[in-house]
């Protein structure tokens, strides 16, 4: 089972790579009229992709108008980024099935299923909004980078949980932080596009924000899809973080809170984004600068997954990389 | 979420005097530290401000590793101290960022709470004359009813809908019903930032008043202990605690049970013991990781376990002592070092005199499980082949010079200067269970055995519970602050042609007050039942 979850693991990412290739060709060969137009018919292309069609599907009564290959690349790019969901859940179901137990038990599984999370939030927007499909390149990128660093960095044979991860706490502490990092991860990748798209609105024409011409959505759905993740995430990460893990501390080691580095750096991730919700709630403040301020809350879940994990010794035993 | 709250004007009259600049100084800085951009400022400098508190080895966390960084950096580790860098989070500069954030967040909810306070009580207020300004509009409909009816039911709906409503009759026959609803928002938000608050002072005074003790406890009833300050191998009592404060219990190990796995990853622990608390009885109880013994104002933790080798040594005149010495574990396979020392050996019946020269320690390494090829590591963490290797020394330990040295280790200054003299031979000897040594002056050593001992970390922390009880609070607070919305609707019902009676007309606008993007699926559904004809435009997701 071990076996077949690292070679599924494998197939994972070479899907979201491919999914990435496409998504990318759409942007080098997408015609922004077209893509313009397929974005106000929602959900449309998907049929095609064998994915469930949820209720804001409306019917299309004219047939779609001429398909490029722009617009193809785009469709084969959202049916391989489901395909690489269920691969990615085949490795998460394989992996818990060798360990015997949830597949959350060192930093390895935590980033597999962190970002399957993420990964699950993107194609669940993707659904809803096929407008806002062209994220989909950064959403894989992201994927295919944290999961190859993880292959790469942190990888750990299944194993048996230690004395300390035996509590029920571990599965309401570990399971709330994982969904709320994967949905702050995939949250960045609206915060980006926000930016960028509103610097080329704005007429800036260097590279980054060459990006947002072909960019369909608006910066303001950009801009309220980046809240939404974030205010949704974010009470759910104080539960994990703040009060599920406290907890939990406190019946295994005697403190609530020690300040040990994942500590440290879950409250820094809590304070930055609690900035961000506060910089949005600022009317002074410019959106553009509470974006800035959720990218920087990104950075420090980066910190909180691989360079906690690598740099620093602590007490979570579960953080000892591979 | 943008605030569109109107605050209260305050009306500001020009002093007649001129005035007092420290007082306008003082004033003006007071609406700097609580405005929203400083509360952000200061967030901000806190997340900046933890950082330091991962990177450098923290006194609170691991003393160890700070005395490891002092010899890796000896010129470094003055300054990183000087600056708090080992105790970040009790630094002065953290408190003070984190002081000012909550002098910030007093000044700030204090007027929230008195306005929203004033907002809960005041009616929703009359509709704006020009409905059609607003974000919201519904056009004037021709309903069948006569006015006083439709804004009854108009009404009625409104509050079935959970709306705060208030029906005003217009002076020309007509009725105006305004509507507010969300209140739970702002409610919610001054419940987050003073459960907030709630914590900081909860955690201040659980570090007042808490206090904790670590305690190595070997297995068996000689080596029991009781709660005091002195029992303990190291202990930090709060500034309000006092040693007498502490509770009154004692506790002995009978029994401790480990399981492995195959790979020697630890599989289970369980610590079982008798306790007495107060002038109790002895009673027995067990706990394990993640399930602390809970007594009475005392909670005791398993945080390690392992090895105490029982050592009976015979001396020149046939004297026998016996020690449990625990060995500390230094590898997950529970390879163990320790000493063993015995100070007040080789005393002459005759004199009575202890001889300096002749007091005798021994050091060395314990496997729970030896190899076969005679390396100094253990191979599985449980006893399936124990061996305890020992060097012995004779001469002066250094006991007694009144220095704190440490129990695991011999004195290295007593040997560097020849006061203390290895006595066995380049090879340690090598000993089972059962077995004894015997050393060049005649005298012996016997390995008895050996027993578990479990690593206790003893804690009281007073305001826990409460603290869970804030936490709570402001996640429920933060929720409804997040996932509220505040919103007015106004309908306005006249007379059709101008007569009480004979079918109404119907006008509707709806404002929302925060940033809330299913306000127009809302506001058309609930214009719905006015507009007879059922049109209703389409709500924007
Ligand atoms: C102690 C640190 C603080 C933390 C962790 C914190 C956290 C938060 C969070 C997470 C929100 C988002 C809830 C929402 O958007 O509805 C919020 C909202 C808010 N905070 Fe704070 N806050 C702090 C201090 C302050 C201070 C000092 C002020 C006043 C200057 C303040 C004023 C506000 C206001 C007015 C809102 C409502 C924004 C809205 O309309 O939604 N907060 N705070």
């Amino acid at each position: 089972m071990g076996e077949l979850s690292n070679q599924l693991m494998a197939l994972t990412v070479l899907a979201y790579l491919t999914a990435m290739v496409c998504y990318a060709g759409e942007y080098a060969f997408g015609r922004r009229s077209l893509i313009g137009k397929a974005a106000t018919r929602p959900a449309r292309q998907l049929v095609g992709a064998g994915a469930a069609v949820d209720e804001v599907v409306e019917p299309v009564v004219k047939a779609p108008a001429k398909v490029d290959r722009g617009e193809w690349s785009g469709r084969i790019a959202a049916a391989v980024n489901v395909l690489a969901l269920a691969l990615h859940a085949g490795t998460l179901v394989t992996r818990g099935i060798a360990a015997e137990r949830m597949p959350w038990g060192n930093m390895y599984e935590y980033i597999l299923s962190a970002t399957f999370v993420g990964s699950a939030v993107w194609v669940g927007v993707l659904l809803r909004r096929p407008a806002l499909r062209h994220l989909g390149l950064f959403a894989s990128l992201a994927l295919v980078v944290l999961l190859g660093a993880a292959d790469l960095l942190a990888y750990t044979a299944p194993a048996p949980l230690v004395p300390a991860l035996h509590s029920y706490w571990f599965f309401v502490h570990v399971s709330t932080i994982i969904i709320s990092s994967g949905i702050f991860l995939i949250g960045a990748v609206p915060a980006a596009m926000f930016l960028v798209k509103s610097g080329y609105d704005r007429g800036k024409r260097s590279f980054p924000y060459t990006l947002g011409k072909r960019v369909p959505a608006s910066a303001a759905t950009l801009e309220r899809l980046t809240f939404r993740l974030h205010a949704f995430a974010f009470p759910l990460f104080t539960f994990g973080a703040l009060i599920a893990g406290p907890l939990w501390a406190e019946a295994s080691w005697g403190r609530y809170w020690g300040w040990d580095p994942k500590e440290v750096w879950a409250f820094i991730s809590w304070v930055v984004y609690a900035a961000y919700l506060h910089a949005r709630a600022t009317p002074s403040v410019k959106r553009s600068v509470a974006t800035w301020i959720a990218l920087f809350g990104f950075v420090t879940m980066l910190m909180n997954l691989f360079g906690v994990n690598l740099f620093f010794e602590g007490l979570h035993s579960y953080a000892n990389a591979g | 979420m943008t605030i569109v709250e109107e605050r209260p004007a305050t009306a500001e009259v020009p002093p007649p005097r001129r005035p007092n600049p420290l007082w306008t100084l003082l004033r003006n800085s007071w609406r700097q530290l609580t405005s929203m951009r400083t509360a952000l400022v200061l967030l901000f400098l806190l997340a900046v401000a933890a950082i330091p508190g991962s990177y450098f080895p923290q006194y609170a966390v691991n003393r160890e590793r700070v005395s490891q960084y002092y010899t890796a950096h000896p010129q470094l580790a003055p300054w990183v101290e000087r600056l708090g860098g080992f105790d970040v989070f009790a630094s002065p500069w953290f408190a003070a960022i984190y002081l000012l954030l909550f002098t910030s967040l007093i000044g700030c909810v204090l007027p929230r709470l008195r306005d929203h306070v004033r907002a809960l009580r005041t009616v929703p207020p009359d509709a704006p004359k020009r409905m059609d300004r607003l974000p919201q509009h519904a056009p004037a409909t021709a309903r069948p009813e006569d006015p006083a009816a439709a804004a009854e039911s108009l009404a009625r709906m409104l509050r079935r809908k959970m709306f705060r409503t208030r029906v005003v009759e217009l002076p020309d026959g007509g009725f105006s019903v305004a509507a507010e609803k969300g209140y739970l928002k702002e409610t919610g938000n001054l419940l987050f930032h003073f459960a907030l608050l709630a914590v900081l002072i909860g955690v201040g005074f659980g570090h007042w008043y808490g206090w904790h003790g670590n305690r190595l406890l070997v297995a068996g009833a000689d080596q029991g202990f009781c709660n005091s300050i002195t029992q303990y191998d190291d202990s930090a009592l709060g500034p309000r605690v006092t040693a007498a404060d502490l509770p009154k219990f004692c506790l002995r190990m009978t029994d401790f049970e480990a399981t492995y796995q195959s790979t020697g990853q630890a599989k289970s622990f369980l610590a079982t013991v008798e306790v007495k608390e107060g002038s109790g009885a002895y009673r027995k109880a067990s706990f394990t990781v993640n399930d602390p013994l809970r007594l009475h104002h005392a909670n005791v933790h398993l945080i390690g376990q392992g090895y105490a080798p029982v050592l009976r040594y015979t001396d020149r005149y046939g004297v026998s002592q016996e020690k449990v010495v625990a060995f500390l574990p230094v590898d997950g396979m529970q390879t163990s070092e320790g000493v063993a020392q015995f100070p007040d050996v080789n005393i002459d019946p005759a004199t009575n005199k202890r001889d300096d020269q002749l007091q005798v320690g021994f050091e060395g390494v314990y496997l729970p499980t030896g190899g076969t090829d005679g390396s100094a590591t253990s191979k599985f963490p449980a006893e399936n082949n124990p061996v305890l290797y020992l060097a012995a020394y004779r001469g002066n330990l250094g006991l007694d010079v009144g220095k704190t040295g440490s129990v695991y280790a011999l004195d290295r200054g007593q040997i560097n200067s020849g006061a203390l003299k290895k006595v066995s031979g380049e090879r340690p000897y090598v000993l089972r269970p059962g077995e004894t040594l015997t050393l060049d002056d005649g005298t012996k050593l016997e390995f008895v055995g050996t027993r578990q001992f479990a690593t206790l970390s003893i804690r009281y922390d007073p305001t826990q519970s409460l603290l869970l009880v804030g936490a709570v609070l402001g996640l429920i607070g933060l929720m409804l602050s997040l996932f509220g919305h505040r919103r007015r609707v106004w309908f306005r019902v006249l007379p059709a042609n101008g007569q009480e009676t004979g079918g109404s007309v119907i006008e509707a606008g709806g404002l929302p007050r925060t940033d809330y993007p299913g306000f127009a699926a809302e506001f058309a559904a609930l214009t719905r039942p006015a507009a007879e004809d059922g049109h209703a435009e389409e709500g924007t997701p």
